[in-house]
Protein backbone atom coordinates (compact mmCIF):
# COMPACT_ATOMS: atom_id res chain seq x y z
CA UNK A 1 0.00 0.00 0.00
CA UNK A 2 1.21 3.52 -1.44
CA UNK A 3 0.99 6.62 0.98
CA UNK A 4 -1.27 8.03 -1.77
CA UNK A 5 -4.03 5.20 -1.11
CA UNK A 6 -4.12 6.13 2.29
CA UNK A 7 -6.07 9.04 2.36
CA UNK A 8 -8.34 7.76 -0.55
CA UNK A 9 -9.50 4.19 1.52
CA UNK A 10 -9.97 6.57 4.53
CA UNK A 11 -12.62 8.32 2.48
CA UNK A 12 -13.97 5.04 0.66
CA UNK A 13 -14.88 2.88 3.08
CA UNK A 14 -15.31 4.00 6.91
CA UNK A 15 -18.55 5.26 5.77
CA UNK A 16 -20.10 1.73 4.55
CA UNK A 17 -17.90 -0.08 6.98
CA UNK A 18 -19.32 1.93 9.87
CA UNK A 19 -23.26 1.89 8.85
CA UNK A 20 -22.73 -1.94 7.96
CA UNK A 21 -20.77 -2.53 11.36
CA UNK A 22 -24.04 -0.51 13.80
CA UNK A 23 -26.73 -1.32 11.97
CA UNK A 24 -26.27 -5.24 10.50
CA UNK A 25 -23.91 -6.65 12.75
CA UNK A 26 -24.19 -5.42 15.98
CA UNK A 27 -27.69 -5.77 16.11
CA UNK A 28 -26.72 -9.82 15.34
CA UNK A 29 -24.67 -9.71 18.13
CA UNK A 30 -27.24 -8.09 20.39
CA UNK A 31 -29.53 -10.75 19.55
CA UNK A 32 -27.36 -13.27 20.83
CA UNK A 33 -26.84 -11.03 24.27
CA UNK A 34 -30.10 -10.09 24.84
CA UNK A 35 -31.14 -13.80 23.99
CA UNK A 36 -29.74 -14.74 27.25
CA UNK A 37 -31.71 -12.28 29.27
CA UNK A 38 -34.93 -11.38 30.72
CA UNK A 39 -35.68 -7.98 29.10
CA UNK A 40 -38.92 -5.82 28.91
CA UNK A 41 -36.82 -3.54 26.51
CA UNK A 42 -36.43 -0.68 29.00
CA UNK A 43 -33.82 0.15 32.29
CA UNK A 44 -30.24 -1.97 32.79
CA UNK A 45 -30.31 -5.45 31.14
CA UNK A 46 -29.29 -7.61 34.53
CA UNK A 47 -31.54 -10.37 34.85
CA UNK A 48 -29.63 -13.45 32.92
CA UNK A 49 -31.66 -16.66 32.30
CA UNK A 50 -29.20 -19.10 30.88
CA UNK A 51 -30.94 -21.08 28.21
CA UNK A 52 -34.47 -20.00 29.70
CA UNK A 53 -35.40 -17.83 26.50
CA UNK A 54 -34.25 -20.83 24.42
CA UNK A 55 -36.83 -23.55 25.82
CA UNK A 56 -39.44 -21.13 25.97
CA UNK A 57 -39.34 -20.87 22.33
CA UNK A 58 -38.94 -24.36 21.62
CA UNK A 59 -41.48 -25.45 24.16
CA UNK A 60 -43.93 -22.70 22.70
CA UNK A 61 -47.18 -24.45 21.68
CA UNK A 62 -47.18 -21.79 18.61
CA UNK A 63 -42.80 -22.13 17.59
CA UNK A 64 -43.65 -25.94 16.27
CA UNK A 65 -46.28 -24.45 13.72
CA UNK A 66 -44.34 -21.84 12.63
CA UNK A 67 -41.22 -24.10 12.25
CA UNK A 68 -43.62 -26.92 10.54
CA UNK A 69 -44.74 -24.00 8.35
CA UNK A 70 -41.75 -22.55 7.25
CA UNK A 71 -40.53 -25.78 6.09
CA UNK A 72 -43.80 -26.76 4.14
CA UNK A 73 -42.80 -23.55 2.44
CA UNK A 74 -39.97 -24.63 1.73
CA UNK A 75 -41.27 -27.85 0.47
CA UNK A 76 -43.44 -26.17 -1.63
CA UNK A 77 -41.52 -24.22 -3.02
CA UNK A 78 -39.01 -26.86 -4.02
CA UNK A 79 -41.59 -29.16 -5.05
CA UNK A 80 -44.23 -26.92 -7.13
CA UNK A 81 -42.58 -23.31 -7.71
CA UNK A 82 -39.47 -24.27 -9.04
CA UNK A 83 -40.44 -27.42 -11.36
CA UNK A 84 -43.33 -24.70 -12.48
CA UNK A 85 -40.52 -22.03 -13.01
CA UNK A 86 -38.33 -24.65 -15.00
CA UNK A 87 -41.41 -25.90 -16.92
CA UNK A 88 -42.39 -22.32 -18.00
CA UNK A 89 -38.81 -20.85 -18.91
CA UNK A 90 -38.21 -23.64 -21.02
CA UNK A 91 -40.99 -22.69 -23.44
CA UNK A 92 -40.13 -18.64 -22.33
CA UNK A 93 -36.57 -18.74 -23.33
CA UNK A 94 -37.31 -18.92 -27.03
CA UNK A 95 -37.66 -15.80 -28.66
CA UNK A 96 -41.08 -14.13 -29.91
CA UNK A 97 -43.36 -10.81 -29.09
CA UNK A 98 -46.02 -13.39 -27.47
CA UNK A 99 -43.27 -14.94 -25.02
CA UNK A 100 -41.70 -11.86 -23.71
CA UNK A 101 -45.05 -10.44 -23.17
CA UNK A 102 -45.55 -13.60 -20.65
CA UNK A 103 -42.45 -13.62 -19.31
CA UNK A 104 -43.03 -9.75 -17.98
CA UNK A 105 -46.79 -10.74 -17.03
CA UNK A 106 -45.13 -13.40 -15.42
CA UNK A 107 -42.59 -11.72 -13.30
CA UNK A 108 -44.77 -8.89 -12.53
CA UNK A 109 -46.15 -10.54 -9.31
CA UNK A 110 -42.41 -10.87 -8.14
CA UNK A 111 -42.57 -6.59 -8.23
CA UNK A 112 -45.32 -6.16 -6.53
CA UNK A 113 -45.22 -5.68 -2.84
CA UNK A 114 -46.09 -8.46 -0.86
CA UNK A 115 -48.62 -6.29 1.10
CA UNK A 116 -50.40 -5.85 -2.05
CA UNK A 117 -50.04 -9.46 -2.72
CA UNK A 118 -51.52 -10.22 0.27
CA UNK A 119 -54.63 -8.06 0.02
CA UNK A 120 -55.56 -8.96 -3.09
CA UNK A 121 -55.20 -12.56 -2.51
CA UNK A 122 -57.28 -11.73 0.81
CA UNK A 123 -59.72 -10.82 -1.55
CA UNK A 124 -59.89 -13.50 -3.71
CA UNK A 125 -60.16 -16.15 -0.90
CA UNK A 126 -62.73 -13.75 1.17
CA UNK A 127 -65.64 -16.04 2.31
CA UNK A 128 -68.44 -13.78 1.08
CA UNK A 129 -67.45 -11.35 -1.86
CA UNK A 130 -64.52 -13.01 -3.08
CA UNK A 131 -63.62 -15.39 -6.22
CA UNK A 132 -63.15 -18.43 -4.40
CA UNK A 133 -66.99 -19.04 -2.79
CA UNK A 134 -68.04 -17.72 -6.86
CA UNK A 135 -66.07 -20.49 -8.35
CA UNK A 136 -67.48 -22.83 -5.65
CA UNK A 137 -71.18 -21.58 -6.70
CA UNK A 138 -70.29 -22.53 -10.14
CA UNK A 139 -69.23 -25.82 -9.43
CA UNK A 140 -72.22 -26.22 -7.08
CA UNK A 141 -70.37 -26.83 -3.88
CA UNK A 142 -69.50 -24.97 -0.51
CA UNK A 143 -65.90 -23.90 -0.55
CA UNK A 144 -64.84 -23.48 2.98
CA UNK A 145 -63.21 -19.78 4.21
CA UNK A 146 -59.82 -21.08 2.84
CA UNK A 147 -58.09 -18.76 4.97
CA UNK A 148 -60.31 -19.21 8.22
CA UNK A 149 -59.78 -22.64 8.00
CA UNK A 150 -56.82 -24.74 9.88
CA UNK A 151 -56.55 -27.34 7.26
CA UNK A 152 -56.86 -25.13 3.89
CA UNK A 153 -55.06 -21.81 5.74
CA UNK A 154 -51.57 -23.30 4.51
CA UNK A 155 -52.32 -24.85 0.78
CA UNK A 156 -54.10 -21.54 0.24
CA UNK A 157 -50.74 -19.36 1.29
CA UNK A 158 -48.47 -21.84 -0.64
CA UNK A 159 -50.93 -21.01 -3.18
CA UNK A 160 -50.34 -17.18 -3.12
CA UNK A 161 -46.25 -17.88 -2.50
CA UNK A 162 -46.14 -19.81 -6.36
CA UNK A 163 -48.13 -16.67 -7.58
CA UNK A 164 -45.82 -14.30 -6.41
CA UNK A 165 -42.30 -16.49 -6.60
CA UNK A 166 -42.07 -18.38 -9.77
CA UNK A 167 -41.90 -15.36 -11.92
CA UNK A 168 -38.36 -14.69 -10.25
CA UNK A 169 -37.21 -18.02 -10.64
CA UNK A 170 -38.53 -18.36 -14.03
CA UNK A 171 -36.33 -15.19 -14.63
CA UNK A 172 -33.28 -16.62 -13.65
CA UNK A 173 -33.69 -20.42 -15.38
CA UNK A 174 -34.34 -18.48 -18.58
CA UNK A 175 -30.94 -16.11 -18.23
CA UNK A 176 -29.22 -19.61 -17.80
CA UNK A 177 -31.47 -21.30 -20.48
CA UNK A 178 -30.47 -18.32 -22.87
CA UNK A 179 -26.83 -18.35 -21.83
CA UNK A 180 -26.23 -21.87 -23.49
CA UNK A 181 -24.57 -21.49 -26.96
CA UNK A 182 -27.03 -22.10 -29.65
CA UNK A 183 -24.22 -23.86 -31.53
CA UNK A 184 -24.39 -26.93 -28.64
CA UNK A 185 -28.50 -26.95 -29.00
CA UNK A 186 -27.94 -26.98 -32.89
CA UNK A 187 -25.50 -29.52 -32.73
CA UNK A 188 -27.61 -31.63 -30.98
CA UNK A 189 -30.60 -31.20 -32.97
CA UNK A 190 -28.77 -31.86 -36.28
CA UNK A 191 -27.45 -35.14 -34.07
CA UNK A 192 -31.41 -35.98 -34.15
CA UNK A 193 -32.07 -35.81 -30.34
CA UNK A 194 -35.36 -34.79 -29.49
CA UNK A 195 -36.28 -31.64 -28.23
CA UNK A 196 -37.07 -33.12 -24.42
CA UNK A 197 -33.92 -34.91 -24.70
CA UNK A 198 -32.14 -32.05 -24.99
CA UNK A 199 -34.05 -30.15 -22.60
CA UNK A 200 -32.96 -32.81 -19.95
CA UNK A 201 -29.21 -34.04 -20.92
CA UNK A 202 -28.40 -30.77 -22.10
CA UNK A 203 -30.34 -27.65 -21.12
CA UNK A 204 -30.72 -28.72 -17.40
CA UNK A 205 -27.29 -29.70 -16.38
CA UNK A 206 -25.76 -26.81 -18.33
CA UNK A 207 -27.97 -24.62 -16.13
CA UNK A 208 -26.89 -26.33 -12.79
CA UNK A 209 -25.91 -22.94 -11.22
CA UNK A 210 -28.93 -20.58 -11.91
CA UNK A 211 -31.04 -23.90 -10.30
CA UNK A 212 -28.73 -24.06 -7.34
CA UNK A 213 -28.99 -19.90 -7.10
CA UNK A 214 -32.84 -19.97 -7.16
CA UNK A 215 -33.01 -23.32 -4.58
CA UNK A 216 -30.80 -20.88 -2.27
CA UNK A 217 -33.20 -18.22 -2.64
CA UNK A 218 -36.14 -20.15 -1.73
CA UNK A 219 -35.16 -21.35 1.16
CA UNK A 220 -33.82 -18.36 2.72
CA UNK A 221 -36.81 -16.51 0.89
CA UNK A 222 -39.18 -18.84 2.58
CA UNK A 223 -37.45 -18.92 5.99
CA UNK A 224 -38.03 -15.27 6.19
CA UNK A 225 -41.57 -14.97 4.71
CA UNK A 226 -43.42 -12.71 6.66
CA UNK A 227 -45.25 -9.79 4.81
CA UNK A 228 -47.54 -11.34 3.13
CA UNK A 229 -48.89 -13.38 6.13
CA UNK A 230 -49.98 -10.12 8.16
CA UNK A 231 -52.58 -9.16 5.10
CA UNK A 232 -53.44 -12.50 4.32
CA UNK A 233 -54.30 -14.09 8.01
CA UNK A 234 -52.15 -12.50 10.59
CA UNK A 235 -51.07 -15.85 11.80
CA UNK A 236 -54.47 -17.22 12.16
CA UNK A 237 -56.70 -18.86 12.42
CA UNK A 238 -56.33 -19.63 15.96
CA UNK A 239 -51.96 -19.18 15.07
CA UNK A 240 -51.70 -22.00 12.65
CA UNK A 241 -50.52 -20.01 9.93
CA UNK A 242 -47.70 -18.32 11.55
CA UNK A 243 -44.11 -18.09 9.60
CA UNK A 244 -41.12 -17.88 11.96
CA UNK A 245 -40.69 -14.58 11.42
CA UNK A 246 -44.90 -13.50 11.43
CA UNK A 247 -44.09 -15.35 15.14
CA UNK A 248 -41.35 -13.68 15.57
CA UNK A 249 -43.39 -10.55 15.20
CA UNK A 250 -46.59 -11.25 17.61
CA UNK A 251 -44.85 -13.21 20.20
CA UNK A 252 -41.53 -11.26 20.92
CA UNK A 253 -42.30 -8.04 19.39
CA UNK A 254 -45.37 -7.04 20.09
CA UNK A 255 -45.34 -8.41 23.73
CA UNK A 256 -42.17 -6.82 23.99
CA UNK A 257 -40.54 -10.11 25.40
CA UNK A 258 -36.65 -9.14 24.29
CA UNK A 259 -35.02 -12.16 25.18
CA UNK A 260 -37.56 -14.52 24.05
CA UNK A 261 -37.70 -12.68 20.54
CA UNK A 262 -33.80 -12.52 20.52
CA UNK A 263 -33.97 -16.22 21.03
CA UNK A 264 -36.36 -16.76 17.70
CA UNK A 265 -33.76 -14.34 16.20
CA UNK A 266 -30.74 -16.64 16.84
CA UNK A 267 -32.52 -19.65 15.96
CA UNK A 268 -33.25 -18.01 12.69
CA UNK A 269 -29.97 -16.61 12.12
CA UNK A 270 -28.52 -20.09 12.56
CA UNK A 271 -31.05 -21.46 10.06
CA UNK A 272 -29.58 -19.27 7.73
CA UNK A 273 -26.39 -19.53 8.48
CA UNK A 274 -26.38 -23.76 7.95
CA UNK A 275 -28.41 -23.26 4.41
CA UNK A 276 -25.53 -20.55 3.93
CA UNK A 277 -22.68 -23.33 4.29
CA UNK A 278 -24.40 -26.20 2.41
CA UNK A 279 -24.88 -23.78 -0.16
CA UNK A 280 -21.23 -22.80 -0.31
CA UNK A 281 -20.42 -26.72 -0.64
CA UNK A 282 -22.82 -27.34 -2.70
CA UNK A 283 -21.20 -24.72 -4.95
CA UNK A 284 -17.56 -25.19 -4.68
CA UNK A 285 -18.28 -29.09 -5.07
CA UNK A 286 -19.57 -28.31 -8.98
CA UNK A 287 -17.11 -25.59 -9.51
CA UNK A 288 -14.32 -28.51 -8.63
CA UNK A 289 -15.97 -31.12 -10.99
CA UNK B 1 -36.07 -14.72 -61.14
CA UNK B 2 -32.97 -16.70 -60.86
CA UNK B 3 -31.84 -14.95 -57.65
CA UNK B 4 -35.48 -15.24 -55.91
CA UNK B 5 -35.57 -19.23 -56.98
CA UNK B 6 -32.27 -19.22 -54.55
CA UNK B 7 -33.24 -17.11 -52.17
CA UNK B 8 -36.35 -18.53 -51.36
CA UNK B 9 -35.06 -21.59 -50.36
CA UNK B 10 -32.16 -20.43 -48.11
CA UNK B 11 -34.64 -18.40 -46.22
CA UNK B 12 -36.95 -20.67 -45.39
CA UNK B 13 -34.23 -23.46 -44.72
CA UNK B 14 -31.37 -21.78 -42.98
CA UNK B 15 -30.71 -22.85 -39.56
CA UNK B 16 -30.98 -19.01 -38.56
CA UNK B 17 -34.26 -18.90 -39.93
CA UNK B 18 -35.81 -21.44 -38.64
CA UNK B 19 -34.70 -20.84 -35.13
CA UNK B 20 -36.87 -17.66 -35.00
CA UNK B 21 -39.76 -19.52 -34.88
CA UNK B 22 -40.19 -20.53 -31.22
CA UNK B 23 -40.15 -24.25 -30.36
CA UNK B 24 -43.11 -23.96 -28.35
CA UNK B 25 -45.82 -27.00 -28.83
CA UNK B 26 -48.70 -27.33 -27.85
CA UNK B 27 -48.83 -28.79 -24.51
CA UNK B 28 -47.11 -25.40 -23.46
CA UNK B 29 -48.74 -23.32 -24.68
CA UNK B 30 -51.98 -25.02 -23.49
CA UNK B 31 -49.86 -24.84 -20.00
CA UNK B 32 -48.26 -20.85 -20.72
CA UNK B 33 -51.95 -19.76 -21.03
CA UNK B 34 -53.25 -21.40 -17.98
CA UNK B 35 -50.83 -19.57 -15.90
CA UNK B 36 -50.99 -16.66 -17.31
CA UNK B 37 -54.80 -16.68 -16.61
CA UNK B 38 -53.48 -17.50 -13.05
CA UNK B 39 -51.35 -14.35 -12.83
CA UNK B 40 -53.90 -12.64 -14.37
CA UNK B 41 -57.38 -12.88 -12.79
CA UNK B 42 -56.32 -12.04 -9.64
CA UNK B 43 -55.21 -8.46 -11.09
CA UNK B 44 -57.99 -8.12 -13.40
CA UNK B 45 -60.66 -8.94 -10.57
CA UNK B 46 -58.71 -6.50 -8.14
CA UNK B 47 -59.16 -3.47 -10.58
CA UNK B 48 -62.65 -4.22 -12.17
CA UNK B 49 -63.86 -4.50 -7.91
CA UNK B 50 -62.98 -1.28 -7.57
CA UNK B 51 -65.35 -0.16 -9.77
CA UNK B 52 -68.74 -2.26 -8.55
CA UNK B 53 -71.08 -2.06 -5.68
CA UNK B 54 -70.67 -3.84 -2.59
CA UNK B 55 -73.51 -6.29 -3.60
CA UNK B 56 -71.68 -6.82 -7.74
CA UNK B 57 -69.02 -8.36 -6.39
CA UNK B 58 -71.34 -11.32 -5.50
CA UNK B 59 -73.59 -11.57 -8.44
CA UNK B 60 -71.11 -10.25 -10.92
CA UNK B 61 -67.72 -11.49 -10.08
CA UNK B 62 -65.47 -11.64 -13.25
CA UNK B 63 -67.56 -9.50 -15.98
CA UNK B 64 -67.26 -5.74 -16.14
CA UNK B 65 -68.85 -3.89 -13.82
CA UNK B 66 -72.84 -3.16 -14.38
CA UNK B 67 -71.95 1.04 -13.59
CA UNK B 68 -68.32 2.25 -13.62
CA UNK B 69 -68.67 3.78 -10.35
CA UNK B 70 -65.46 6.30 -9.74
CA UNK B 71 -66.69 7.58 -6.03
CA UNK B 72 -64.73 5.20 -4.12
CA UNK B 73 -61.58 6.32 -6.15
CA UNK B 74 -62.56 9.88 -6.03
CA UNK B 75 -63.07 9.40 -2.18
CA UNK B 76 -59.38 7.89 -1.76
CA UNK B 77 -57.55 10.34 -4.26
CA UNK B 78 -59.53 13.42 -2.25
CA UNK B 79 -58.83 11.81 0.84
CA UNK B 80 -55.18 12.66 2.82
CA UNK B 81 -53.91 9.89 3.78
CA UNK B 82 -52.94 7.77 -0.03
CA UNK B 83 -50.64 10.72 -1.62
CA UNK B 84 -49.02 11.24 1.79
CA UNK B 85 -48.54 7.43 2.46
CA UNK B 86 -47.45 7.92 -1.28
CA UNK B 87 -45.04 10.68 -0.98
CA UNK B 88 -43.23 9.42 2.23
CA UNK B 89 -42.67 6.17 0.55
CA UNK B 90 -40.99 8.19 -2.30
CA UNK B 91 -38.99 10.05 -0.33
CA UNK B 92 -37.94 7.28 2.12
CA UNK B 93 -37.02 5.34 -1.41
CA UNK B 94 -35.03 7.89 -3.28
CA UNK B 95 -32.85 8.99 -0.27
CA UNK B 96 -32.18 5.17 0.56
CA UNK B 97 -31.33 5.00 -3.37
CA UNK B 98 -29.13 8.22 -3.91
CA UNK B 99 -27.07 7.03 -0.37
CA UNK B 100 -26.78 3.38 -1.14
CA UNK B 101 -25.37 3.85 -4.57
CA UNK B 102 -23.19 6.39 -3.04
CA UNK B 103 -21.97 4.40 -0.68
CA UNK B 104 -21.78 1.00 -1.92
CA UNK B 105 -19.76 2.60 -5.22
CA UNK B 106 -17.37 4.11 -2.56
CA UNK B 107 -16.64 1.15 -1.09
CA UNK B 108 -16.33 -1.04 -4.01
CA UNK B 109 -14.00 1.21 -5.98
CA UNK B 110 -11.54 0.99 -3.16
CA UNK B 111 -11.93 -2.91 -3.08
CA UNK B 112 -11.20 -2.90 -6.72
CA UNK B 113 -8.46 -0.89 -7.38
CA UNK B 114 -6.77 -0.19 -4.38
CA UNK B 115 -4.32 -2.89 -3.15
CA UNK B 116 -4.10 -2.55 0.65
CA UNK B 117 -3.49 -4.92 4.09
CA UNK B 118 -6.83 -7.07 4.74
CA UNK B 119 -8.59 -6.06 1.85
CA UNK B 120 -10.05 -9.59 0.64
CA UNK B 121 -11.18 -10.24 4.42
CA UNK B 122 -13.14 -6.81 4.65
CA UNK B 123 -14.67 -7.33 1.32
CA UNK B 124 -16.07 -10.93 2.97
CA UNK B 125 -16.91 -9.19 5.95
CA UNK B 126 -19.30 -6.72 3.98
CA UNK B 127 -20.62 -9.43 1.63
CA UNK B 128 -21.68 -10.99 5.22
CA UNK B 129 -25.03 -8.93 4.72
CA UNK B 130 -26.27 -10.96 2.30
CA UNK B 131 -26.71 -14.09 4.29
CA UNK B 132 -28.73 -12.57 6.55
CA UNK B 133 -31.95 -11.47 6.28
CA UNK B 134 -32.84 -8.09 7.76
CA UNK B 135 -36.15 -9.66 9.13
CA UNK B 136 -33.73 -11.89 11.71
CA UNK B 137 -32.13 -8.73 13.12
CA UNK B 138 -35.14 -7.04 13.29
CA UNK B 139 -35.84 -6.77 17.11
CA UNK B 140 -32.54 -5.68 18.11
CA UNK B 141 -32.02 -3.19 15.44
CA UNK B 142 -35.82 -2.05 16.87
CA UNK B 143 -33.86 -1.48 19.48
CA UNK B 144 -30.93 0.17 18.36
CA UNK B 145 -33.46 2.81 16.58
CA UNK B 146 -34.83 3.60 19.69
CA UNK B 147 -31.64 4.19 21.38
CA UNK B 148 -30.50 6.52 18.91
CA UNK B 149 -33.47 8.60 18.58
CA UNK B 150 -34.65 6.95 15.08
CA UNK B 151 -37.77 5.42 15.89
CA UNK B 152 -40.75 7.55 13.95
CA UNK B 153 -38.58 9.27 11.69
CA UNK B 154 -37.81 9.05 8.20
CA UNK B 155 -34.06 9.07 8.43
CA UNK B 156 -34.19 6.01 10.73
CA UNK B 157 -35.93 4.12 8.25
CA UNK B 158 -33.13 4.89 5.14
CA UNK B 159 -29.84 4.45 7.47
CA UNK B 160 -31.46 1.12 8.27
CA UNK B 161 -32.50 -0.16 4.57
CA UNK B 162 -28.92 1.51 3.41
CA UNK B 163 -26.97 -0.74 6.07
CA UNK B 164 -29.10 -3.82 5.01
CA UNK B 165 -28.37 -2.96 0.80
CA UNK B 166 -24.68 -2.23 1.29
CA UNK B 167 -23.51 -5.98 0.62
CA UNK B 168 -25.86 -6.51 -2.44
CA UNK B 169 -24.83 -3.07 -4.04
CA UNK B 170 -20.90 -3.83 -3.30
CA UNK B 171 -21.18 -7.13 -4.89
CA UNK B 172 -22.96 -5.74 -8.16
CA UNK B 173 -20.96 -2.69 -7.77
CA UNK B 174 -17.36 -4.96 -7.46
CA UNK B 175 -18.35 -7.42 -10.27
CA UNK B 176 -18.87 -4.06 -12.63
CA UNK B 177 -15.64 -2.30 -11.74
CA UNK B 178 -13.91 -5.38 -12.07
CA UNK B 179 -15.10 -5.56 -15.67
CA UNK B 180 -13.97 -1.99 -17.24
CA UNK B 181 -10.68 -1.91 -18.91
CA UNK B 182 -8.11 -1.76 -15.69
CA UNK B 183 -5.98 0.52 -18.11
CA UNK B 184 -8.45 3.22 -17.69
CA UNK B 185 -7.59 3.66 -13.86
CA UNK B 186 -3.92 2.65 -14.31
CA UNK B 187 -3.34 5.79 -17.08
CA UNK B 188 -5.14 8.09 -14.64
CA UNK B 189 -2.66 7.21 -12.19
CA UNK B 190 0.43 7.79 -14.39
CA UNK B 191 -1.00 11.26 -14.67
CA UNK B 192 -1.19 11.72 -11.03
CA UNK B 193 -4.47 11.47 -10.68
CA UNK B 194 -5.68 10.56 -7.37
CA UNK B 195 -8.07 7.74 -6.20
CA UNK B 196 -10.82 10.15 -5.46
CA UNK B 197 -10.92 11.94 -8.71
CA UNK B 198 -10.52 8.71 -10.76
CA UNK B 199 -13.47 7.25 -8.72
CA UNK B 200 -15.45 10.57 -9.63
CA UNK B 201 -14.47 11.68 -13.05
CA UNK B 202 -13.61 8.07 -14.52
CA UNK B 203 -15.17 5.47 -13.15
CA UNK B 204 -18.69 6.56 -12.12
CA UNK B 205 -19.21 7.77 -15.45
CA UNK B 206 -19.04 4.96 -17.13
CA UNK B 207 -20.78 3.02 -14.53
CA UNK B 208 -24.28 4.41 -16.06
CA UNK B 209 -26.01 0.58 -16.04
CA UNK B 210 -24.75 -0.81 -12.85
CA UNK B 211 -25.73 2.62 -11.06
CA UNK B 212 -29.27 2.16 -12.62
CA UNK B 213 -29.22 -1.97 -11.89
CA UNK B 214 -28.52 -1.37 -8.16
CA UNK B 215 -30.77 1.75 -7.85
CA UNK B 216 -33.77 0.15 -9.25
CA UNK B 217 -32.89 -2.50 -6.99
CA UNK B 218 -32.91 -0.59 -4.26
CA UNK B 219 -35.75 1.50 -5.21
CA UNK B 220 -38.04 -1.32 -5.37
CA UNK B 221 -36.63 -2.95 -2.04
CA UNK B 222 -37.41 0.10 0.02
CA UNK B 223 -41.07 0.65 -1.83
CA UNK B 224 -42.25 -2.25 -1.11
CA UNK B 225 -40.71 -2.40 2.15
CA UNK B 226 -43.01 -3.38 5.29
CA UNK B 227 -41.47 -4.80 8.71
CA UNK B 228 -39.30 -2.21 9.27
CA UNK B 229 -41.64 0.51 9.31
CA UNK B 230 -44.23 -1.69 10.64
CA UNK B 231 -41.84 -1.51 14.21
CA UNK B 232 -40.39 1.74 13.47
CA UNK B 233 -43.08 4.09 12.41
CA UNK B 234 -45.90 5.08 14.74
CA UNK B 235 -47.59 8.04 13.53
CA UNK B 236 -49.72 8.11 10.62
CA UNK B 237 -48.16 11.38 9.12
CA UNK B 238 -44.78 8.97 8.90
CA UNK B 239 -46.56 5.86 7.39
CA UNK B 240 -45.46 4.77 4.15
CA UNK B 241 -48.21 3.41 1.41
CA UNK B 242 -48.34 -0.52 2.81
CA UNK B 243 -49.06 1.26 6.51
CA UNK B 244 -50.93 3.17 4.56
CA UNK B 245 -53.20 0.77 2.97
CA UNK B 246 -52.98 -1.99 5.92
CA UNK B 247 -54.67 0.63 8.07
CA UNK B 248 -57.22 1.73 5.55
CA UNK B 249 -58.17 -1.54 5.23
CA UNK B 250 -58.29 -2.18 9.01
CA UNK B 251 -60.89 0.75 9.03
CA UNK B 252 -63.35 -0.32 6.37
CA UNK B 253 -63.12 -4.18 7.62
CA UNK B 254 -64.78 -5.80 4.32
CA UNK B 255 -65.93 -3.18 2.40
CA UNK B 256 -63.89 -4.96 -0.36
CA UNK B 257 -64.59 -2.28 -3.01
CA UNK B 258 -62.97 0.51 -1.15
CA UNK B 259 -60.39 -1.33 -0.53
CA UNK B 260 -59.33 -2.35 -3.91
CA UNK B 261 -59.80 0.92 -5.20
CA UNK B 262 -56.99 1.34 -2.88
CA UNK B 263 -55.09 -1.15 -3.88
CA UNK B 264 -55.46 -0.50 -7.79
CA UNK B 265 -54.50 2.91 -7.03
CA UNK B 266 -50.94 1.74 -5.41
CA UNK B 267 -50.67 -1.04 -7.68
CA UNK B 268 -50.78 1.34 -11.02
CA UNK B 269 -47.29 3.39 -9.93
CA UNK B 270 -45.52 0.37 -9.13
CA UNK B 271 -46.70 -1.25 -12.60
CA UNK B 272 -45.67 1.66 -14.54
CA UNK B 273 -41.93 1.92 -12.76
CA UNK B 274 -42.25 -1.70 -13.42
CA UNK B 275 -42.67 -1.63 -16.66
CA UNK B 276 -40.47 1.08 -17.92
CA UNK B 277 -37.42 -0.61 -15.29
CA UNK B 278 -37.84 -4.47 -15.69
CA UNK B 279 -34.50 -4.50 -17.87
CA UNK B 280 -32.48 -3.59 -14.71
CA UNK B 281 -33.96 -5.24 -11.95
CA UNK B 282 -33.28 -8.80 -14.41
CA UNK B 283 -30.37 -7.52 -15.08
CA UNK B 284 -29.20 -7.25 -11.43
CA UNK B 285 -30.93 -10.28 -10.33
CA UNK B 286 -28.80 -11.94 -13.32
CA UNK B 287 -25.70 -10.57 -12.96
CA UNK B 288 -25.71 -10.79 -8.92
CA UNK B 289 -27.09 -14.13 -8.81
CA UNK B 290 -25.03 -15.98 -11.27
CA UNK B 291 -22.02 -14.06 -10.46
CA UNK B 292 -22.31 -14.04 -6.46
Amino acid sequence: MDRNSLVPLLILIPPSLILFVVFVVLPMVDAATYSFFSWTGYGPITDFVGFDNYADVITHRNFGTSVRNSLIVVAASLLIQLPLAMWVSVALSETGRIVSWMRTLFFLPYMLAEIAAGLIWKFVYDGNYGLVPQIGDALGTKLPFLLADKLWVIPAIMLVIVWKYFGFHMMIYIAGLQSIPSEVIEAARLDGVKKWQIVWHIKLPMIWPSIVISVFFAITGALQLFDMIIPLTNGGPSNSSHTIVSFLYAFGILRMKIGFGAAVSVLLCIACVIVALVYRRVLFAKENE
Amino acid sequence: MAEFAVAAPVTTLSPRRRRRRPMISAIQWLSLALVALFIVVPFYTTVLGGFKGIGELRTNPFGLPAEWDVSNFMGIILGPTLFRSLLNSLLIALCTVVLSILLASMTAFAFAHIRFFGSKFLMSFLLLGLLFPSATAILPLFIKMRDLGLLDKHLGIIIVQVAFSLSFSILLFHNFFKQLPKELVDAARMDNCGYLRIYWYVTLPLSLPIIATVGVFNFVGSWNSFLLPLIALNSDANYTWPLGIMQFQGEYGSDWPKILAYLTLTIIPAVIFFLAAQRYIISGLTGGAVKG
